[in-house]
């Protein structure tokens, strides 16, 4: 029992099934505090689904998530509380078109945390000074570039003080030239100790911040280990394949 | 063909008629201004009735399909007979504002059908990805809806709400038909009294006026957006 405490997240035979299809079969996993799990695996392997069952944006059929020590898979769970302490990127950004940088950063301090206006803003402008993109607060999402937005998506995702942060393949939509500055701002928040859980596609970013690699493979984590391992000396075929296939790809 | 001029466009009655026919025309733009103020706001609470989520706002779901699907199908004209009926239950005689409120009533109840579903399409429009992104940053379904999807469904709906609505100011010309002295039933009274249908033209000059502004209106803000769409998709 004391081994779970230390687990930040804690995934137990977690099923799920979309109109009679089974995406996840039973995936057990864990996250210590801290750690930077990335999951690698084709698309429709189950990553991104994996990810939304973790603040609940889609219902777990079975199997228990514990995260920060409590059950999220209950029945008297406020999602909206949770999700405040779990940040989550997507691949599309997802930013508020209709609302200038500051005021997508600041919409959920206000209105979930119920912060007052003039600290939710200090806040975000610091935010995104860190970032570099101060001087964008109040340009609209169509005037910043696809790198420039996804930081945006971050530091949105930042604003709430969460413990835990969820990407799903957030450089996938993006130019290869913009990968580099969204990459550098995740790198910096693993080095700030965030626990994180990336579904990515970029593997030597994988191998340089991860704690642990999990191959998906048809909604089951088919192997994991530490990176080193998954990457150099993988123990499952179908783990050899998959990144022999990536290989060829050129995105080592 | 001389005779149908001479009734329809006669220049003397056409002049003639207009004061008649403005002081009852000043009517239906109160009509229009109270029933479309009124509509706007109870079709938007009937579209988020519509798409609220989960198996315990199902028969207030039901209801709100019930309501459009009733009161878009029944012709306006039936509308105001009814809700006229209704009112004569309890009053042998009606009051000029009893009769206004009745107009405004009958307008309200088949506009508010036809703009649920405009706000309806308006909210669907939005990408499921957006409510998405409010609800994974905390925000409750009713604050998703009220800061993420109704500012974006609104705005882009405006041209058929404003298409809705120049169809509402001309049908506020039906309530004549209650007794309201509106520009229509103006011109008519002109008309039995001088033998001359050009009141009736005088209103319609009215009325297309009035449409005009807003017709235009609308074209603008349609070339206004594709002008910034064009301009994102560069």
């Amino acid at each position: 029992m004391s081994e779970e405490i230390s687990h930040f997240v804690s995934l137990q035979g977690v099923r799920k099934t979309f109109d009679h299809l089974e995406v996840l079969h039973g995936i057990d996993l864990d996250v210590g505090e801290h750690n930077v799990v990335c999951l690698i695996g084709a698309s429709g392997s189950g990553k991104s689904t994996l990810l939304r069952c973790i603040n609940l944006l889609e219902h777990v059929d079975e199997g228990t998530i514990v995260v920060d020590g409590q059950t999220i898979t209950g029945t008297k769970i406020d999602v909206n509380r949770l999700r405040q302490k779990i940040g989550i990127v997507f691949q599309a950004y997802n930013l508020f078109p209709h609302m200038t940088v500051l005021q997508n950063v600041t919409l959920a301090p206000r209105k979930a945390l119920g912060i007052s206006r003039a600290n939710a803003e200090n806040h975000a402008r610091a935010l995104l000074r860190q970032i570099g993109l101060e001087d964008k607060a109040d340009e609209f999402p169509d005037r910043l570039s696809g790198g420039q937005q996804q930081r945006v998506a971050i530091v949105r995702a930042l604003a709430t003080g969460p413990k835990l942060m969820l990407l799903d393949e957030i450089t996938s939509a993006l130019d290869p030239q913009l990968i580099g500055e969204v990459l550098e701002l995740v790198r910096e928040l693993a080095g700030s100790g965030m626990t994180m859980i990336l579904a990515t596609h970029e593997m030597s970013f994988a191998r340089e911040v991860a704690n642990k690699v999990c191959f998906l493979d048809a909604g089951v984590i088919c192997e994991e280990g530490p990176p080193e391992q998954i990457f150099s000396a993988p123990r499952e075929e179908r783990t050899r394949q998959f990144l022999a296939r990536v290989l060829e790809g050129g995105r080592m | 063909m001389g005779h149908f001029l001479h009734e329809f466009f006669g220049p003397l009655d056409f002049l003639r008629s207009v004061p008649a026919v403005w002081s009852g025309f000043k009517l239906n733009l109160e009509l229009m201004l109270v029933a479309e103020a009124l509509v706007l706001v109870f079709a938007l609470m009937l579209a988020i009735v519509r798409g609220l989520p989960g198996r315990g706002a199902a028969p207030l779901r039901w209801l709100a399909i019930a309501y459009t699907d009733m009161f878009r199908g029944t012709p306006l004209i039936l509308v105001i007979y009814l809700v006229l009926g209704f009112a004569t239950l309890n009053y042998a005689t009606l009051s000029s504002t009893a009769f206004f409120r009745n107009g405004v009533i009958a307008l309200t109840l088949v506009y508010t059908a036809y703009v649920t579903e405009v706000y309806r399409a308006g909210i669907e429009s939005v990408h499921p990805s957006q409510r998405m992104a409010a609800r994974s940053l905390g925000l409750s379904y009713m604050q998703t809806m009220r800061y993420v999807v109704l500012p974006q469904a609104i705005r882009r709906v405006i041209p058929p709400l404003l298409n809705d609505f120049i169809g509402l100011q001309k049908d506020t010309a039906l309530v004549s038909i209650i007794g309201v002295t509106e520009a229509i039933a103006g011109a008519n009274l002109y008309s039995s009294d001088y033998g001359s249908f050009s009141g009736l033209m005088v209103a319609a000059v009215f009325f297309i006026f009035l449409t005009i502004p807003l017709a235009r209106f609308t074209d603008h803000i349609i070339k206004e957006r594709e002008k910034k769409e064009r301009a994102q998709a560069v």
